[in-house]
């Protein structure tokens, strides 16, 4: 248990170092031109990572038909002018009923 | 909704007033999403020996999801502390650039910016994005609100209540955070003003991904397929030579 304790102490320093270190080293000063123009895409990139990330997982082990069905549900939803929330149940319980159903 | 929390993509800048509210929209909607993950978690934690308190404890410290299963899963089994330590620290490893970026939105001096920093998380530092790199730290902090009283309070009842983990599976929970982020993705790439070169990144980005996914975890799969952003060093380059074969 005390590992436990340990460990999550550990974590939780190293986080916050994660996260503080950019700022802590740069403080007020604008980012570099170069790094600008990374940081411009960063979004983009991270967010697709995560999509697939979540979709297929390690070894593409996640990939669920049920789950690409309740994605594509959410996203019809969504361009039919849905509010993010809604989509998401749309979603949700297209995929409850598949596996239901199956 | 306002416009700038409910399409990302396309975002004005909100007034001072209106940002903190409209982060905290988007906010509660990935709360839902972190509060399901965070039942999981909670039964995951106490099914593998952590007992009550230290889940909970970890989510209020930790706040990372990710970080926090790859803990758990580190520790299974007699694991070695520093090494579950080391892959929960790779998995955060993608918060450095994502704070970095959002740095000259913060204010005061280095340690209050890096005390802010600690609001980056990935559903509200997409949200807090502007477009051009450029971040509302109002948004940021907004959207964040919710999400960590939603994660701690989800991990006390997993602990509590120890759902079996087949049964957010029936009810189809674990759609819900995937579907966040593909509707935010859907937002940031389908808006029309959007650059063509950010479909290029995410499109070179989600290939990248999924190759890694087959030979590396989750967390350097996802570092790799950000890495796409360095294509910005490209155009970077590109524009340079152009202004000065302008000259």
């Amino acid at each position: 248990m005390l590992t436990i304790w340990a460990c999550i102490a550990a974590t939780a320093v190293v986080g916050f170092a994660i996260k503080a270190a950019g700022p802590a080293v740069l403080g007020a000063r604008p980012l570099p031109e170069q790094v600008r123009a990374v940081v411009a895409l960063l979004a983009p990139a991270l967010l697709v990572a995560l999509v697939v990330g979540h979709l297929l997982g390690s070894r593409w082990s996640g990939l669920d038909v049920t789950v690409l069905a309740g994605v594509a549900a959410a996203i019809a939803a969504r361009l039919r002018k849905a509010p993010m929330l809604l989509a998401v149940v749309v979603g949700v319980v297209a995929t409850a009923l598949l596996r239901a159903a199956a | 909704m306002t416009a700038s929390a409910d399409q990302p993509g396309d975002r004005a800048r909100p007034t001072r007033t209106d940002a903190l509210r409209a982060g905290m929209r988007v906010g509660w909607g990935l709360a839902a999403g972190s509060f399901v993950l965070a039942v999981t978690f909670g039964a995951t934690a106490r099914q593998a020996g952590w007992g009550v308190l230290a889940p909970v404890v970890a989510s209020m410290t930790i706040f990372s999801g990710s970080a926090q299963f790859a803990l758990v899963a580190g520790l299974l089994g007699g694991g070695v502390g520093w090494a579950a330590v080391a892959s929960a620290a790779l998995i955060n490893l993608r918060f450095l650039p994502m704070s970095l970026a959002v740095t000259p939105a913060l204010h005061g001096g280095r340690l209050r910016r890096a005390l802010e920093a600690q609001a980056v998380v990935d559903g509200s530092w997409v949200a807090a994005h502007l477009g051009q790199g450029r971040f509302d730290r109002r948004v940021l902090f907004g959207a964040t609100l919710p999400q960590w009283p939603a994660w701690v309070a989800g991990t006390a009842l997993g602990v509590l209540l120890a759902p079996p983990a087949d049964l957010e599976r029936a009810l189809g929970l674990d759609l819900v955070f995937p579907a966040f982020f593909v509707l935010m993705l859907v937002d940031e790439l389908g808006s029309p003003g959007r650059a063509p070169m950010a479909r290029t990144v995410g499109a070179t980005s989600a290939v990248i991904t999924a190759l890694l996914l087959l030979v590396v975890p989750v967390s350097p799969a996802l570092l790799g397929g950000s890495a796409a952003a360095l294509l910005g060093l490209r155009r970077h380059g590109s524009h340079s030579v152009g202004e000065v074969r302008g000259r």
